[in-house]
């Protein structure tokens, strides 16, 4: 019996985002419905995002499945971001910021660093991660020394971050684009002719390989190491951490700076990945937003954000292919939307389930007690 | 005589237990019925179905005869149910009056009519002898006093069956006389009360009638006059009870753990412990007694580093650790049981096991090269859960959440235990427990002063510091005002130290 409950509570977890995600497509199918289209359409363009083929005509284009990695690398990075701070009990809304600050760093050792693509694409990576971390660091710091709530810091920061990225960029890496820098060299790219080939011109890259690194970090370090679980103690109970002899405000900095790797990261990939130079921004592009969307679905676990990332990324990626189907590629925007609702609506959601349960469970007992086999107490 | 409360075959399923089995409830009119039961018996799962705040799976309620559906709390209320929470509900800026006609305002076109609430507050105090100032603000007030808001509350809101949820456990002994002044004077103006305990003391004092419930069933329902404390704690565990705390006599040994004129101030920033110095001995156990809010709270925050300590100092085994952080003070053979389990003493959306190894995770063989490993925390919660007999539904993977009060206690008490710490602070260990824990956590609180462990006992109940300790320390306004001998004292003596108008052989 309390096996069973266990079981029962952990199938629980994984099926209300499953069941938000269902809803989520529910809701957009009807929108589509709503502007005259058929929704199948719909579900044949998102499934051909996902595999690459289309049902419709029988044709595979590989492409596809190269744009959706490149859609979902960086979300699931700021989801790693958002996740691993709220597992520490911060709310981190920088993201944004931290990723762009990776993205400069990156950019800068692409540049300046001269060395052969073994060496330079790594310390690249290192450094966005090295970026994000310290800018994750500043709202760490405030929060444990000054208790500055980290919402108010992260937003601030993120401006912040705008705008030094685009003052950096031309005034130090200036070049005749006022947009962007100069073409990095091609050994701090993670471009491969032989990826782009493979997936038929798709931007696919390297970056994939360090994304599923950070996603089997986030996992062992949380679940797995004496540091992760002083982390979640102290996102689960401050005093009762600190009770166990817990160093609650270190834990707090580190937290974010781990936070703001995995953001920094994210930036990396983009500079030096889907792009080959650095960028003026004339806003935040919603990395840091979309990443909050995606721990939240994910429910801030490792395979959770894998699993959010690669669907917010096929929602992303399958835009177009609505477009060109005749759907609004807004519909995609919907269901991330919706989807994100109703994982909000957490508890609408149970109520349901148990209802579903209930009636369920009611037509059992009566078959039981007609059988003559009722359970007696416990 | 009529039954104005009648609960019969109640049945309620929660997810893998059956927290009411069949359990029946008959309350007389203008009686005081007790609701006797341990921890996780039901007595609060019954409460919440007839306050509406559950429905039951099975079984019928009759009020006044009637049968009824609570469907929530405001049917309740109608029907002239009112419950005295534990954890009193009120806003703390806010008058008496003021807290008593929120959600009822009466109004003088569009302003409150405050003075009119007053003036039926004053007059409801004094026609039940509250000695309620209708215009005190709630902090100004004391506990007691709090608890007579939340009784007018009910009151103003004409509830004629009243439930009183554990409503001594935050009372002084003074207090506790007082309410149950109270409570017969609500009886004879013709209320009913249902009153939820497990201190046999009480009902045996102003209870008619008593319902005992265990593990979720119904065990019977005695007059309170016929029955003997031993019958109904026998009733409620399951098994005889002893009462007297078995002990022998100490033996103090060096001293392990050294207070120097400590001096800590509160969270208002003013010395919330002034000056006060203690020394505890290898193999006795120094009770601590006071009303709440004396600076006990500051007091053991001090002694295990989660309050900065203003000036003075604490010694463990002649090693100063007034500066050393929480941590190195546990290294140092400081164990510490938390008077809020909750908040300090366990991180209740951990599993048990992670639980257990709160203070040693870091060490091996829990871990290696900063690697938990969760076998050896398994075993660990294995070995724990089967020497100190905690109950716990999946074994060491169940959430400290789900698990009962008293269980929750255990699992902390064989965590600290097991650390074999030199200096033992221990905070309120038994509360809001049932005899049956009671008895078992004093009896291991004994053996480890047996051991040779240092034991400062930090309580507000008076019979527990008095049953336990061998030399009573009083604190009143931040000050040890009396230090005795356990076996040359009694209740009068510490009460009138308690309340700071005699002070004794400091």
């Amino acid at each position: 019996m309390a096996a069973k409950t266990e079981k029962a509570a952990k199938g629980r977890k994984v099926l209300i985002p499953l069941v938000a995600v269902a809803l989520g497509f529910l809701l957009g199918s009807i929108v589509v419905l709503l502007t005259g289209k058929n929704p199948l359409l719909m579900f044949n363009a998102i499934i051909q995002g996902l595999t690459g083929i289309n049902i419709a005509t029988g044709g595979f284009n590989p492409r596809h499945i190269g744009e959706l990695v490149i859609q979902a690398m960086p979300i699931i990075l700021t989801g790693l971001c958002v996740g691993f701070a709220f597992r520490t009990g911060l709310f981190n809304i920088g993201a944004e910021g931290q990723l762009m600050m990776g993205s400069l760093a990156a950019t800068a050792v692409a540049l300046t660093v001269k060395a052969p693509t073994f060496v330079h694409v790594p310390l690249i990576l290192v450094a966005g991660m090295g970026a994000g971390a310290l800018w994750g660091a500043i709202p760490g710091y405030l929060k444990s020394r000054f208790n500055v709530h980290e919402v108010v810091v992260t937003i601030m920061l993120n401006y912040t971050a705008l705008h030094f990225n685009n003052w950096t960029i031309l005034n130090v890496f200036t070049s005749v684009d006022r947009v962007k820098t100069a073409e990095f060299p091609t050994t701090a790219l993670l471009k491969d002719p032989w990826l782009a080939d493979l997936t038929n011109g798709s931007r696919l890259n390297w970056g994939f390989v360090p994304v599923i690194l950070a996603v089997i970090a986030f996992w062992f370090i949380l679940e797995k190491t004496t540091f992760g679980y002083g982390l979640r103690a102290v996102g689960f109970n401050k005093d009762g951490a600190k009770y166990a002899g817990m160093k609650v405000d270190r834990n707090v900095v580190l937290s974010m700076v781990i936070a703001g790797a995995f953001a920094g990261l994210a930036g990396a990939i983009i500079t030096t990945g889907t792009f080959s130079f650095g960028r003026t921004l004339s806003s935040a592009e919603g990395y840091g937003f979309d990443g909050i969307a995606v721990a939240l679905v994910g429910m801030t676990q490792a395979p959770g954000i894998l699993l959010a990332g690669l669907l917010f990324g096929v929602l992303k990626s399958a835009g177009p292919l609505m477009q060109s189907a005749g759907i609004p590629r807004e519909i995609g925007g919907i269901i991330q939307a919706s989807i994100v609702m109703f994982v909000a609506m957490k508890l609408g959601i149970e109520r349901i389930l148990d209802l579903a349960k209930g009636k369920r469970a009611a037509k059992a007992a009566l078959a039981a007690t007609a059988d003559g086999v009722g359970e007696v107490g416990v | 005589m009529a039954y104005i409360i009648e609960m019969l075959n109640i049945v309620k399923d929660f997810p893998g237990i059956r927290a009411n089995d069949d359990v029946t409830l008959q309350v007389e009119k203008g009686s005081i019925h007790a609701l006797l039961g341990e921890n996780g018996a039901g007595k609060s799962t019954l409460m919440s179905i007839l306050f509406g705040l559950y429905t039951p799976d099975g079984g019928s309620i009759r009020i006044r005869g009637e049968t009824v559906r609570i469907t929530d709390p405001n049917v309740a209320n109608e029907l002239g149910i009112g419950m005295v929470h534990q954890h009193f509900k009120l806003v703390h800026n806010f008058t008496v009056t003021e807290n008593i006609i929120l959600g009822l305002e009466p109004r003088k076109g569009l302003m409150i009519d405050v003075r009119k609430a007053a003036s039926k507050v004053a007059e409801l105090s004094k026609l039940y002898g509250l000695d309620v100032d209708p215009n005190a603000k709630i902090e100004d007030i004391s506990v007691g006093m709090q608890q007579r808001v939340e009784i007018l509350k009910m009151l103003y809101r004409d509830a004629e069956i009243l439930i009183f949820d554990e409503p001594t456990a935050v009372l002084t002994p003074q207090e506790i006389h007082e309410l149950i002044g109270i409570m017969r004077r609500l009886v004879e103006e013709g209320k009913t009360i249902l009153l939820i305990t497990h201190k046999l003391k009480e009902i045996k004092e102003v209870a008619d009638t008593c319902t005992v419930l265990r593990r979720g069933k119904f065990i019977g329902t005695v007059a309170v006059k016929d029955a003997s404390e031993a019958r109904m704690a026998e009733m409620m565990v399951g098994r005889e009870v002893s009462f007297s705390v078995d002990k022998g006599p100490a033996a103090p040994r060096e001293v392990v753990l050294e207070i120097q004129n400590l001096c800590v101030r509160n969270n208002k920033n003013l010395l919330g412990v002034k000056n006060l110095s203690l020394q505890v001995r290898r193999g006795e156990i120094l009770g601590v007694c006071g009303i709440d809010g004396n600076g006990q709270t500051e007091l053991i925050q001090a002694l295990t580093g989660l309050a900065k300590i203003e000036s003075g100092s604490v010694l463990i085994n002649g090693h100063n650790v007034t500066q050393l952080p929480v941590r190195q003070r546990l290294d140092r053979g400081l164990g510490h049981i938390p008077e809020d389990r909750h908040r300090h003493g366990l991180i209740l959306d951990f599993r048990l096991d992670e639980n257990l190894v709160i203070h040693n995770y870091g060490k091996a063989p829990y871990s290696r090269y900063g690697v938990l490993d969760f076998t050896a925390i398994r075993k660990n919660a294995e070995r724990l859960i089967e020497e100190f007999d905690v109950r716990a539904g999946k074994g060491p993977a169940t959430f400290a959440r789900s698990m009962s009060g008293g269980n929750q206690q255990k699992a902390i008490l064989a965590r600290e235990i097991d650390r074999s710490p030199e200096a033992f602070i221990i905070a309120q260990p038994t509360r809001g427990l049932d005899v049956g824990a009671i008895e078992y956590i004093h009896k291991r609180i004994i053996a480890e002063r047996d051991k040779g462990k240092a034991i400062l006992l930090v309580s507000l109940e008076l019979d527990e510091i008095m049953d336990v300790s061998d030399r009573i320390a009083v604190i009143y306004g931040g000050e040890i005002v009396g230090l005795v001998d356990a076996s040359k004292t009694n209740e009068n003596e510490l009460g009138l130290m308690m309340s700071g108008s005699v002070r004794k052989a400091v």
